[in-house]
């Protein structure tokens, strides 16, 4: 019983401790000194690692998720005569929701994981210590520009993701099932606000791409040095990552749809 | 050289966002439809009802869209909907009689002005009044005077019955 208490104690004392290192991590790494000169060939190494070589699967999954959704809804849509309401519910549906939400899971598992496994090999081979040897900061070279990276991406990815896949929705409302191409755009134009859909879309991914780097670069950061280690942090950053985004997109879809 | 070439490929990365960004503000949420109104002539048009009729809902005529509504506002002395539809200068023959009616697309769908031409040989003018209009149907006030026709029909039957 006692010993129940004690386990649970020390839970709430580590959950302490993780919250208040990451966030000081956080700190350290953004508020730096900035070297442009020498951080943009950093930055943008890592921009190609983590949002270019994403572009493939953000895209395709893009597509064939604007596809499902033109085919359910003109399903349902159908029943009461109101197919032409489709563009309105692919595009509210895609820019609201899906869009933010389905590219931060897949950014997570595509590129946070990588990032994780790669910082923390980092630290279990003393690279990070050897660059300290060497007066060169490990915050400031590695894990500021791959923070970065992921900041400035995920919204980038997100508004691909989005037109994506309202185009995979015309390709099958309009010209598989079709809807008639006039009322599907003048629908979606006369429904999304661009300030209260698209806009909110937009800040939703910036947040989670945010959250998701974040807990990367630290998992990476301070895993432990050696191989289990390293599978630990990594399977951390994804379901951590994951469970967040869900709950944060409740949370700023509560915010913002009062 | 290496560098140069993910230089590149992140600078298309970049203008890819900022392409699709656009194209999401004016494809997909139209922020801009009706940006310059030099193509466009407005007429005006009163109503008793308007029902569910929005700013930006078609106008057509013969079913193709040739404008459309462009503001929706309440007269102050006669209390009837005052919409101002604008239309393509393409389509500046319009006879002067003629005639606005708000129509339903489908069962459920949004509001449209669909308008008849009539026979005048004046034409309309930027700016001009269209005379004849008919109201949106409003499906209580169809089921209330249903009923009070049942209602009324029903009455002499039942005296006759006592």
């Amino acid at each position: 019983m006692i010993s129940a208490i004690q386990s649970l104690g020390r839970m709430g004392i580590e959950f302490c401790d993780h919250v208040g290192r990451s966030g000081i991590f956080l700190l350290q790494t953004i508020f730096r000194q900035p070297k442009w000169r020498q951080a943009w060939p950093l930055l943008s190494t890592q921009l190609y690692r983590v949002g270019v070589l994403s572009l493939a699967i953000i895209l395709l999954s893009a597509l064939f998720i604007g596809m499902v959704v033109a085919l359910q809804g003109y399903n349902t849509l159908q029943k009461f005569g109101a197919e032409q309401e489709l563009g309105q519910l692919i595009a509210l549906s895609v820019v609201r929701e899906l869009g933010p939400v389905v590219s931060a899971l897949l950014f997570a598992g595509r590129a946070c994981s990588a990032l994780t496994a790669e910082i923390g090999l980092m630290r279990a081979t003393e690279q990070l210590s050897s660059m300290e040897m060497m007066a060169v900061d490990p915050l400031w070279r590695v894990v500021a520009p791959r923070l970065w990276a992921g900041f400035i991406a995920l919204p980038i990815l997100t508004i691909l993701f989005n037109v994506t896949a309202i185009f995979g929705g015309h390709l099958v409302g309009v010209d598989w099932l079709g809807v008639d191409g006039g009322s599907f755009w003048t629908n979606m134009q006369s429904a999304v606000s661009f300030q209260h859909d698209i806009l909110n879309g937009i800040i939703k991914s910036l947040v989670f791409g945010f959250i998701t780097t974040w807990i990367a670069v630290y998992q990476g950061f301070y895993s432990k040095p050696n191989s289990v280690g390293i599978s630990q942090a990594t399977t951390k950053t994804v379901v951590y990552s994951s469970l967040l985004v869900l709950a944060l997109d409740f949370v700023l879809t509560a915010v913002m749809m009062q | 050289m290496r560098s140069k070439v993910i230089d590149f490929i992140v600078g298309l990365f970049m203008l890819a966002g900022l392409l699709g960004l656009l194209l999401l503000a004016f494809k997909v949420s139209g922020l801009t439809t009706m940006v310059g109104n030099g193509a466009f002539y407005s007429v005006s048009a009163e109503f008793d009802n308007i029902g569910d009729l929005k700013v930006r809902a078609p106008v057509s005529v013969s079913g193709v869209t040739v404008g459309r509504v462009q503001n929706i506002v309440l007269d102050p002395v006669s209390f009837r909907a005052k919409v101002i539809l604008q239309i393509k200068q393409h389509f500046d023959k319009f006879p002067k009689d003629t005639s606005a009616s708000i129509l339903t697309q489908g069962l459920l769908g949004s509001n449209y002005i669909s308008l008849t031409p009539g026979f005048d040989q004046t034409n309309l003018k930027s700016g001009g009044v269209i005379q004849t209009t008919h109201s949106a149907l409003i499906l209580e006030n169809i089921i209330g005077q249903l009923m009070f026709n049942l209602k009324n029909s029903d009455k002499p039957t039942d005296k006759k019955e006592e």
